[in-house]
């Protein structure tokens, strides 16, 4: 009898470290760390969260927000510093910043407007490859400023493209805006598909293209890892100056096709445009969950830091509340993001300590 | 080829599997390497022992490809090689394991293992750079079992893990890929003794691989658990070489300080294994 119960003892124990080793989630031990992992997950998932009880709430208040014409309006609001917060997102996970992408915008908008009045690519598709083409010049200038030239931190470069481009935009247009686009950039601005604005499709195509970019191929992986740790990427043999300066180019790509959604929608080149987009767009990375340490963040709550950032405006406004305090509401808004950044580095520096126990 | 057969006709000696010979290198003024010579013999567990400052971090740093040497050479297998960056080091078979451990927090186990020679898909996908996530981390699981080394899961964070996990993870990289020799910059340094006593058992089980390894550490007790021998560095010279056992510690620690000079008359070490270099 007696050795039939040690016999059952220990296939039991057998059997807990079999599933501790299967499933250390459910073992009684790592309660704590369970309820840490759930909390972890939820500040993955915070901006979705935080987003759905932004569309709850307005529903409640105001009966005018759920509309389809006001989703569709927000929509378009939010897309272009969706399209925006995409490139920002890339460069903010190899530890940088773009302050350029409002100005190159603009410029992008300018060099279309001339396009289209050069025979030679003057059909949509040359106006939008040059718009395009535009924005990845300044992507590369950037990218190959702050890498070559040693800057010890991409804002000072980003900053300086950030004049430079806005004065081009302002000298090759005369200061004033070029009105005339081609059908294609009126439709990527303003066009619907049934009931879906194009400008929304272009966000959820370029969503999905960079996230599959990102976190499938092998670039993506080195973006990561460049952010995540640049001297160990150096050491592993990953080419770490091509990998910066490519994130660069993908922000100036993301902000020429942005230039093509916003001369679309003005039918026009326009060098003012885009004027402090750029905050926006580091602002809907950062609500999004992108960490300024740099290796975090991903497209998707980008995206939803865009739709954010586009609700609280539009919120507020069928709110009727004074537009000066939007900002105030946003700067607070951002302020809980980074927050939310620093609690999450303490939570798994929690994790780890548990993990060393 | 003339290689293999040298080894073969070698008698008693075995030629040496790596070897930096008059290796010499300055950084400004300072000499940090003065005409240091040393061997690595295949299989061997070779620890580099020394004061902050004696020269060791750079040697290794030679070895690996991150520096280059002024004066002086390094071969393999008897010839020469020069190793200008460390993926020249890595694809002669060299893999470094830093004090830093040279790990990315934000990335899984298997993307850690993988850093800088992920393996794509075959096809028109590959062309494009996909990654083959699945194969990758299934070998990674084979091989942390293999070794020994717990963790989580392949997928986790490494972020998330302990000190000896990380620890484990950098040395278990280094040891699937190194082909001919991993270098150990204090892998004990930050562990408790139950952590360091399975990373030391990593290190032993290198030569089952046909592995050498050279190891830096301040733990004279680790070093004679698992070298066949060490060199003792001061100042940028090698000052001995020795095989470590608990009866020679007080000369070695004296060696490495510098406290005395020559070889101490009357302390007899075992195997008559002591050599002066000088």
């Amino acid at each position: 009898m007696g050795v039939g119960r040690v016999l059952v003892v220990e296939q039991a124990s057998q059997l807990a470290e079999r599933v501790r080793h299967r499933a250390p989630w459910l073992s009684r031990e790592s309660g704590s760390e369970t309820w840490l992992t759930v909390v972890r997950a939820a500040l993955q998932l915070g901006p979705v969260l935080v987003l759905g009880l932004l569309w709850l709430v307005l529903s409640l208040l105001s009966p005018v927000f759920f509309t389809q014409q006001n989703m569709t309006n927000l929509g378009v609001q939010a897309a272009i510093v969706a399209v925006l917060a995409i490139g920002q997102l890339v460069v903010i996970v190899t530890r940088g910043i773009d302050l350029s992408v409002g100005s190159t915008l603009a410029l992008a908008t300018v060099t279309g407007a001339l396009a289209y009045d050069t025979a030679l690519l003057s059909s949509g598709f040359g106006v939008i490859a040059t718009m395009i083409a535009t924005g990845a010049a300044v992507g590369l200038v950037n990218g190959v400023i702050f890498v070559k030239g040693r800057i010890p931190h991409a804002f000072i470069v980003t900053l300086a493209t950030l004049y430079a481009a806005r004065g081009l935009a302002l000298v090759l247009s005369g200061g004033a805006s070029k009105p005339g686009m081609p059908p294609a950039v009126q439709t990527a601005g303003g066009g619907f598909v049934g009931d879906i604005p194009v400008p929304v499709i272009i966000v959820a195509g370029l969503g999905v293209l960079a996230s599959v970019f990102l976190t499938r191929t092998r670039w993506g992986r080195w973006i990561f890892a460049t952010g995540g740790n640049p001297d160990a990427a150096s050491r592993a043999g990953i080419p770490v100056g091509r990998v910066l300066i490519s994130a660069y180019v993908i922000s100036g790509i993301a902000a020429g096709v942005a230039g093509v959604m916003t001369a679309g929608r003005t039918d026009s080149g326009f060098p003012t445009a885009g004027d402090l987009a750029e905050l926006d767009a580091i602002a809907a990375a950062i609500i999004g969950g992108a960490s300024l340490f740099g290796g975090r963040g991903n497209v998707a709550n980008a995206i939803v830091g865009a739709l954010i950032l586009a609700t609280i405006r539009n919120g507020l406004n069928l709110l009727d509340v004074n537009p000066f305090w939007q900002l105030v509401v946003i700067g607070g808004v951002i302020l809980v993001a980074v927050q939310l950044d620093v609690l999450r580095t303490r939570i798994e520096e929690k994790l780890r300590g548990r993990a060393a126990a | 080829m003339s290689d293999r057969n040298g080894r073969s006709a070698a008698s008693s000696q075995p030629e040496p599997l790596l070897e930096a010979r008059n290796v010499t290198k300055r950084f400004g003024a300072v000499r940090a390497l003065d005409d240091v010579s040393l061997t690595l013999h295949g299989r061997e567990v070779l620890a580099l022992l020394g004061d902050n400052g004696a020269g060791k971090s750079t040697l290794i740093k030679i070895m690996s490809g991150v520096h280059q040497p002024d004066e002086g050479e390094l071969l393999m297998d008897s010839a020469a090689i020069a190793l200008r960056s460390p993926t020249d080091a890595r694809a002669v078979g060299i893999e470094t394991v830093y004090q830093d451990l040279g790990l990315f927090d934000n990335l899984s186990v298997a993307a850690n293992f993988y850093a800088g020679r992920e393996t794509v898909r075959p096809g028109w996908l590959g062309s494009f750079g996909f990654l083959r996530e699945r194969s990758m981390s299934r070998h990674i699981t084979e091989l942390l079992d293999l070794l020994e080394v717990r963790v989580p899961h392949a997928s986790a964070p490494v972020g998330l893990m302990s000190g000896g996990q990380r620890q484990g993870i950098a040395v278990a990289r280094a040891a699937a890929f190194a082909s001919r020799v991993v270098i150990l910059d204090e892998p004990t340094a930050a562990l408790g003794v139950r952590e360091a006593g399975n990373v030391l058992d990593l290190v032993k089980r290198f030569a089952e691989r046909d592995v050498a390894v050279i190891l830096i550490s301040h733990n004279l007790e680790h070093v004679t658990q698992v070298a066949d021998r060490a060199v003792i560095l001061r100042q940028g010279r090698k000052v001995g070489e020795v095989v470590p056992s608990p009866e020679n510690h007080d000369l070695i620690v004296s060696r490495i300080v510098g406290g005395r000079e020559g070889p101490a008359p009357g302390l007899a070490t075992p195997a008559g294994s002591y050599t002066d270099s000088k």
